[in-house]
C-alpha cells in the first residue's frame, strides 16, 4: 500500500512486534529445556513440545519431570528451607528486589516470550502480564522487610508446591512464588504444560539474581506432575490456580495429609449495569471484563446483567463496540484479540457455544479473523435466562452472557446465583447504590465502575467454589505463614465408662439439641447416657443424626443473613451479655464440668470461657478492615465479611470453653454457627443453651447438636450450604472433613490430630478471626 | 435517516465543509429526558484514554498517511491581538502549500492538493484571509460570539455573527455562555445556539463549549448533547484561552456524546479539538480515538479538526523524517 493508499482508506496497517530475541533465547537453549532443580537446570529430554497458538509453530522442546525429578525438587527445596527462613528479612528482600529488576531489566523479552508461548497480545504482556510480575517482587520485596516487625507471631509453612495455569504464566508465577519466599518457605512451581517458557526465563533471572539454590524450583510438565507434587509427603503446602474441577481433585487428594491448601479456581463473574450507569465506559470496561487475554482469565466478567430499561440500547451500542476489535497477530501491536492458547480451548468454546447458544440470540462480531491459528470472535449472546448452561458454566474464552434485570434486588438474586464466587463489576453512578450492592456480592473481589482491577496490594482470591485464600496485600501473607504454635498430639478421649451398678438417682434430665432458638429432640430418637466420672448418671443427650445437621444448617443459614447485617457493636452487645450470664452460673458450671471430666479445673474453664466471650464482645467491633494504597485514583477496601454458615466440631478436652472458644469469633464476625458439643462430655453445651437463651441471641444464629463427631462431621463437611467447616474433635477426622469439603469446596479448619491449648493466647485471638471472615475487596475509583 | 453522503466531487468549492457531504445537522427539540441521562464516569474514561496509545500504534508508511490526512484537517489559527493582515496573509500560504513539494513528492504525495483543513481568525482579519485564499477551497473560519469569554452584549454577539458571514467566513466559531452550563441552565443553554445558529445562515457553525470551564465531564456530555440539538454542525472544546483545553478525556466524550446523536438521529456532526495539541504523535492519538470512537467517516476534513498553530510544525519534521530517514529540524520548514 503506498502512502497515497493508506491516506484514504485510513488503515492501521501492521505494527509488529519483533519475534527474534525471544527465538534467540530459546535457539541459545537449542530449543531444548530441562528442570530448574537446586540452582540449575537438568539434562534436557524431548518428552512435549511448546507451540506458538497463533501459528502452531514448534516453539521448544521440553522435558517432563518424573518421580525422581519431583523427589529431587522437593529436596532441593526442603534442604534450601532452613537457611532460608533463618536468613533476616531484608535479605530476603534484597533477593526479591533483585528478582524485581532483572524482571524489568528484562521487561521486553519475557513479554515476547509470553505472547509466543500464550498467544495473547503483546499489548496485554507488555502493560499488563509483566509490569505487574515485577510489580508483585517489588510489593513482596517489602513484606519480606517487614515481616520481623509486624508478623513477629508467624512462621513460614516449609517447602511449597505451586501449580499455575496457561492464562497469565509468568504473572501467576510472581502471584505465587513472591510471596511464598519472601515470607521464607521454598518453592517447587510447575507452570501449565502449554506455557512453560517464561518460567524458564525466570529460572535463569534466580541464578542471576544469586538466589540460594534450591529456594526456587521449577519443575515443567502436565497434569500428573502436578499429582506427583500434590501427593508428595516432603511437601507443606500446595497452592494451586486452575479449573474448579482439578481443585476439587486437589482438595481430596490433601484431605488429612495435613498440607495446607489454597485454591484459585474458576468463576462465572456478574458484570452489572443499571441504568444510572454511564453506558459507554461501562460497555468499555467490558472490553477489559470479557475480551482481555481472549475471556481466558478466572475472573473475566462473563455474565452481563443489564437493567431492562436500556437493556436494548445496551445491547445495541455493545454490538458496535465489538465490532471494532481487532482480532489476530498477537504480536502486533495493534492487536486486541489475540488466539486461544490451544486448538484443544478452541474446540471446547466452540463447541460450548454451538450447544448452549440456542437458548439466547448469538452474535459473533464481524472481526476478520486470520485464516491459521486459534483464534475465536469476540461473542455475545443475549436472551438468556439464569438458568441457561452457558449463564452457569464458565466458558473460559471471549463470549459474553446477557441476561436482564428489573431491581437492585434482583440483580443481586442473579448475581448470586452461582456456585462461583470470585469477581463483580458494578455500573452505576450512584454512589450509595454501587456500595450497598458491593458487600452483599458473593465475590472475593468487587470493582465498582471498572473491571479487571489488579495490584499486588489487594488480595486477589474467590469465595464459594471459586476457592479460597487470597493472593496479594496483607492478607495473601496468610497463605504462606502459620502461627507459631507449641501442639502436641490429641489421642481421642473417650466419655466416662459406665458403671457396672449403675445408679440413676434424682430426676431424669433429658438435654435436648438446640436448633433454631429452641431446644429440639433428636431425629434419630436415640439417646446416650452420661456418666459422671464417680459413675454418677448425669443426664441423658440425642445421637445427632444427618437430620439433625440438616436442621441446624436450615435455622443458621435462614438467621445468616440477618446476623451478618446486625452492627459489630450490637454483636459486642450480645457476647458481654452472654458473658455476663455465664458469669451469674459460674459455679454450677464449673460443678458440671468437674463431674463430667473427673478434673478440678471447672472453675478456671468457666473464667477462661467468660474471658474468652469477652475477647470476642472486644473484636466484634475492631477487627477492622484496611484501605489498600493501590496505584488508582481511588481506594480498594478489604472488608471483612463473614463466611456465611460455620459448622464445627468442638473439642473434646475443654466441654465449655471448647464450644465458645469456636462460637464466640464465628458469632462475633456475623456468622450463624452448628457446633457440635464435645462428644464425651455434652452436657456442658447444653446447659450453655440456656445461657444463649437468655442472652438475646437471635434464633438460629447458634444451633448446638450433640453425638458422634465422625458421624455429623461428614454430613456437615459434605453439607452444600455450609460455607465452612471446623473441626477441633480429639476423633481423628481431620481427613474426613476435608475430603468431604470438596463437595462445595467449603472452607476448611482442622487439627490434624493435634491438641491445643484452650486455655492459653493459641485459644483465641487473630486466627480465630481470620477463618471466621472473608476478605472481600473492593475497588472504587473516583474522580469527578 | 436523512440522506447518506453525497458523492464527493474534485475539490471545487468548499468541500471541507459538512454540509456540502452531509445534510446540514437540522437540529431537533430539546430533549432534557436524553440530556439528564448523560453520565461520564471520569475515572473510566481516563482509563480507556490512557490505554489507548498503547491499543494502537501506527508504523511507517501508515504514520505518514495519517500525519498528511492530519494536515488536511487542521484549522491553521491565529487569534492575537497582534495580529496583522501581513501575519495572516503569511498564514494563509502556509495553509495553501503546508508541506514543502520536494517532500510531498518523496512520500509520493504529489499533486495531491495537501492544504490545511481552514484558516481561523478573529473577524477583523476575515476579508485579507478570504482574499488570501482565493481559488483555493480552504475555507475561512471566523471565531465569533464574543470570543473568547461570550459575555459581551447578547445582541451584538448575535451581530457579530452575521458580520463575519458578510465578510466572507464561511465557518463561524461561536463561544457559549459557561454560565448556562454551570447553573444548569440547559433551555437558556439551547435557546442561545439556535440563534446563534439561525444567524450563521450557510455559514456553517462550529459551537465552542470551553471545555475546561465547565467544571465536570457530566457538563461536557450534557452540554454537547444541547449544542447538537441546537443545530451545532461542529462541536468544539477550546478557546484556546482557556487553562486547560483539548484533553483526550474530554475529547472521548464530545464523539461518544456525537456519536449517539448520529445513532438517534442519523446527523453527523464534526469534532475539533482546539488548544494544547502541538505533536504529531498527538494528533495519531486523537485519530485513532476518532476512529476507534466514530468511524473512518470522520477522518475527513468536514467532520473532524485540529484547531492548533504549532502542530502543524512538527509534523512536517515528522514527514520530512520518513521521507529521507533522518530526523528533521525545524529552520528547514518555512514558517506560516
Amino acid at each position: 500500500m503506498t502512502i497515497k493508499d493508506i491516506f484514504e482508506t485510513m488503515d492501521y496497517g501492521p505494527a509488529p512486534e519483533s519475534p527474534d530475541q525471544a527465538l534467540d533465547w530459546i535457539r541459545n537453549h537449542d530449543g531444548r529445556f530441562g528442570l530448574f532443580i537446586n540452582g540449575s537446570f537438568t539434562t534436557p529430554r524431548a518428552d512435549f513440545e511448546s507451540r506458538n497458538p497463533a501459528t502452531g509453530e514448534l516453539l521448544a522442546q521440553l522435558t517432563t519431570a518424573n518421580g525422581d525429578d519431583v523427589d529431587e525438587a522437593v529436596t532441593a527445596a526442603r534442604r534450601a528451607f532452613g537457611p532460608w527462613a533463618r536468613r533476616s528479612g531484608h535479605e530476603r528482600a534484597r533477593y526479591l528486589y533483585a528478582l524485581a529488576r532483572l524482571l524489568q531489566k528484562n521487561a521486553r523479552l519475557f513479554a515476547v516470550l509470553e505472547t509466543l508461548d500464550n498467544g495473547k497480545p503483546i499489548r496485554e504482556s507488555r502493560d499488563i502480564d509483566v509490569p505487574l510480575a515485577a510489580r508483585h517482587f517489588y510489593y513482596h520485596a517489602g513484606m519480606a522487610q517487614l515481616m520481623e516487625s509486624e508478623l513477629p507471631d508467624r512462621v513460614p509453612l516449609g517447602v511449597a508446591g505451586q501449580i499455575i495455569p496457561w492464562n497469565f504464566p509468568l504473572l501467576m508465577l510472581s502471584w505465587k512464588i513472591a510471596p511464598a519466599i519472601a515470607m521464607g518457605n521454598t518453592v517447587v512451581l510447575k507452570p501449565a504444560e502449554y506455557t512453560s517458557l517464561s518460567a524458564l526465563l525466570f529460572a535463569e533471572i534466580c541464578q542471576q539474581a544469586g538466589l540460594p539454590k534450591g529456594v526456587v524450583n521449577i519443575v515443567t510438565g502436565a497434569g500428573d506432575v502436578g499429582e506427583l507434587i500434590v501427593a508428595h509427603e516432603d511437601i507443606d503446602k500446595i497452592a494451586f490456580t486452575g479449573s474448579t474441577e482439578v481443585g476439587r481433585r486437589i482438595r481430596e487428594a490433601t484431605a488429612g495429609s495435613g498440607k495446607a491448601l489454597t485454591l484459585e479456581l474458576g468463576g462465572k463473574s456478574p458484570y452489572i449495569v443499571f441504568e444510572d450507569a454511564d453506558l459507554d465506559s461501562a460497555i468499555e470496561g467490558l472490553v477489559d471484563a470479557i475480551w482481555f487475554n481472549q475471556g481466558q482469565v478466572c475472573c473475566a466478567g462473563s455474565r452481563l446483567l443489564v437493567q431492562e430499561g436500556i437493556a436494548e440500547d445496551f445491547y445495541t451500542r455493545l454490538k458496535a463496540r465489538m465490532s471494532k476489535l481487532r482480532v489476530g497477530d498477537p504480536l502486533d501491536k495493534s492487536i486486541d484479540i489475540g488466539t486461544l492458547v490451544d486448538p484443544v480451548q478452541h474446540e471446547t468454546v466452540s463447541h460450548m457455544v454451538a450447544q448452549g447458544g440456542a437458548e439466547g440470540e448469538v452474535f459473533h462480531a464481524p472481526c476478520q479473523l486470520p485464516n491459521q491459528g486459534c483464534y475465536y470472535p469476540p461473542t455475545l449472546v443475549t436472551g438468556l435466562t439464569p438458568s441457561a448452561m452457558l449463564m452457569q458454566e464458565e466458558i473460559f474464552g471471549p463470549v459474553l452472557c446477557a441476561t436482564t434485570f428489573r431491581t437492585q434486588a434482583e440483580a443481586l438474586a442473579i448475581a448470586n446465583n452461582t456456585r462461583y464466587g470470585l469477581a463483580a463489576s458494578i455500573w452505576s453512578e450512584n454512589l450509595n447504590r454501587a456500595l450497598d450492592v458491593a458487600p452483599q456480592l458473593v465475590a472475593g473481589v468487587v470493582w465498582v465502575n471498572a473491571a479487571n482491577l489488579f495490584d499486588a496490594a489487594a488480595g486477589f482470591g474467590g469465595m464459594r467454589e471459586s476457592g479460597f485464600g487470597r493472593e496479594g496485600g496483607w492478607e495473601g501473607l496468610a497463605a504462606y505463614t502459620a502461627p507459631r504454635l507449641k501442639q502436641k498430639n490429641l489421642k481421642p478421649i473417650p466419655p466416662q465408662s459406665t458403671p457396672k451398678d449403675a445408679h440413676a438417682g434424682g430426676l431424669d434430665r433429658t438435654a435436648k439439641m438446640y436448633i433454631g432458638g429452641r431446644q429440639t429432640r433428636p431425629d434419630s430418637g436415640y439417646s446416650r447416657a452420661i456418666w459422671s466420672a464417680k459413675g454418677a448418671l448425669l443426664g441423658h443427650v440425642g445421637q445427632g443424626s444427618r437430620k439433625d445437621v440438616r436442621n441446624a444448617v436450615e435455622a443458621a443459614r435462614k438467621a445468616a443473613s440477618g446476623w451478618a447485617s446486625t452492627s459489630g457493636a450490637l454483636r459486642a452487645q450480645i457476647l458481654y451479655y452472654i458473658g455476663e450470664n455465664l458469669s451469674a452460673r459460674t459455679d454450677e458450671f464449673s460443678r458440671r464440668i468437674n463431674d463430667l471430666t473427673g478434673g478440678k479445673d471447672g472453675k478456671r474453664e468457666v473464667e477462661t470461657a467468660i474471658s474468652r466471650l469477652f475477647t470476642y464482645a472486644a473484636w466484634a467491633d475492631k477487627y477492622d478492615g484496611r484501605a489498600h494504597s493501590v496505584p488508582i485514583r481511588g481506594v480498594a477496601l478489604a472488608m471483612h465479611q463473614p463466611v456465611g454458615v460455620i459448622a464445627a466440631l468442638s473439642a473434646d478436652e475443654a466441654p465449655l470453653l471448647g464450644l465458645v472458644s469456636l462460637m464466640a469469633p464465628a458469632i462475633a464476625m456475623g456468622n450463624a454457627c452448628v457446633l457440635a458439643a464435645s462428644e464425651p462430655f455434652p452436657l456442658a453445651a447444653t446447659d450453655f443453651y440456656q445461657v444463649l437463651e437468655t442472652s438475646d441471641v437471635p434464633a438460629g444464629v447458634v444451633n448446638i447438636l450433640t453425638g458422634q463427631h465422625a458421624d455429623m462431621a461428614e454430613t456437615m463437611a459434605r453439607h452444600m450450604d455450609v460455607d465452612a467447616c471446623w473441626s477441633f474433635s480429639s476423633t481423628d477426622i481431620s481427613g474426613l472433613v476435608e475430603h468431604a469439603s470438596a463437595s462445595n469446596l467449603k472452607r476448611t479448619w482442622v487439627n490434624n490430630a493435634r491438641a491445643r491449648d484452650w486455655y492459653s493466647s493459641a485459644g483465641e485471638g487473630r486466627e480465630f478471626l481470620m477463618a471466621a471472615t472473608e476478605v472481600q475487596n473492593i475497588w472504587i475509583p473516583w474522580g469527578e | 435517516m436523512p440522506s447518506e453522503t453525497k458523492s464527493v466531487s474534485a475539490r471545487s468549492g468548499s468541500v471541507q465543509l459538512p454540509q456540502v457531504h452531509e445534510t446540514r445537522n437540522a437540529g431537533q427539540p430539546l430533549d432534557m429526558d436524553w440530556v439528564m441521562r448523560a453520565e461520564a464516569n471520569t475515572s473510566a474514561i481516563n482509563r480507556r484514554v490512557g490505554t489507548l496509545t498503547g491499543r494502537r500504534s501506527l508504523k511507517k508508511a501508515h504514520q505518514a498517511a495519517w500525519l498528511l490526512r492530519a494536515i488536511t484537517m487542521i484549522d491553521l489559527t491565529t487569534l492575537s491581538g497582534d495580529d496583522t493582515p501581513g501575519r495572516v496573509r503569511r498564514l494563509c500560504a502556509k495553509a495553501r502549500q503546508p508541506v514543502r513539494p520536494d517532500i510531498l513528492q518523496a512520500l509520493g504525495m504529489e499533486g495531491q492538493q495537501i492544504t490545511t483543513g481552514a484558516i481561523c481568525v478573529y473577524h477583523e482579519m476575515v476579508p485579507t484571509a478570504v482574499a488570501a485564499l482565493a481559488g483555493t477551497a480552504i475555507p475561512v473560519a471566523a471565531v465569533s460570539t464574543g470570543f473568547p469569554a461570550g459575555l459581551s452584549p447578547y445582541r451584538l454577539r448575535v451581530a457579530e455573527i452575521g458580520e463575519s458571514v458578510k465578510a466572507g467566513a464561511s465557518e463561524i466559531d461561536i463561544v457559549i455562555s459557561r454560565r448556562h452550563v454551570l447553573t444548569g441552565d440547559w433551555h437558556a443553554l439551547y435557546d442561545e445556539v439556535c440563534e446563534f445558529r439561525a444567524a450563521c445562515g450557510d455559514a456553517h457553525m462550529k459551537t465552542i463549549l470551553a471545555t475546561g470551564e465547565l467544571g465536570s465531564l457530566r457538563n461536557v456530555a450534557r452540554a454537547s448533547l444541547v449544542c447538537m440539538m441546537a443545530g451545532a454542525d461542529f462541536i468544539k472544546t477550546s478557546t484556546g484561552k482557556e487553562s486547560v483545553n483539548a484533553t483526550l478525556p474530554v475529547s472521548l466524550v464530545m464523539v461518544r456524546a456525537i456519536r449517539e446523536y448520529h445513532a438517534r438521529t442519523g446527523h453527523r456532526v464534526g469534532y475539533k479539538p482546539a488548544g494544547g495539541i502541538s505533536k504529531a504523535k498527538d494528533a495519531l492519538t486523537y485519530l485513532a480515538l476518532i476512529k476507534e470512537e466514530l468511524g473512518d467517516r470522520w477522518l475527513r476534513p468536514d467532520l473532524f479538526r485540529f484547531g492548533a498553530s504549532s502542530l502543524l510544525g512538527d509534523i512536517e519534521r515528522q514527514l520530512e523524517h520518513h521521507a529521507t530517514g533522518a530526523y528533521s529540524a525545524s529552520y528547514r520548514h518555512a514558517i506560516g
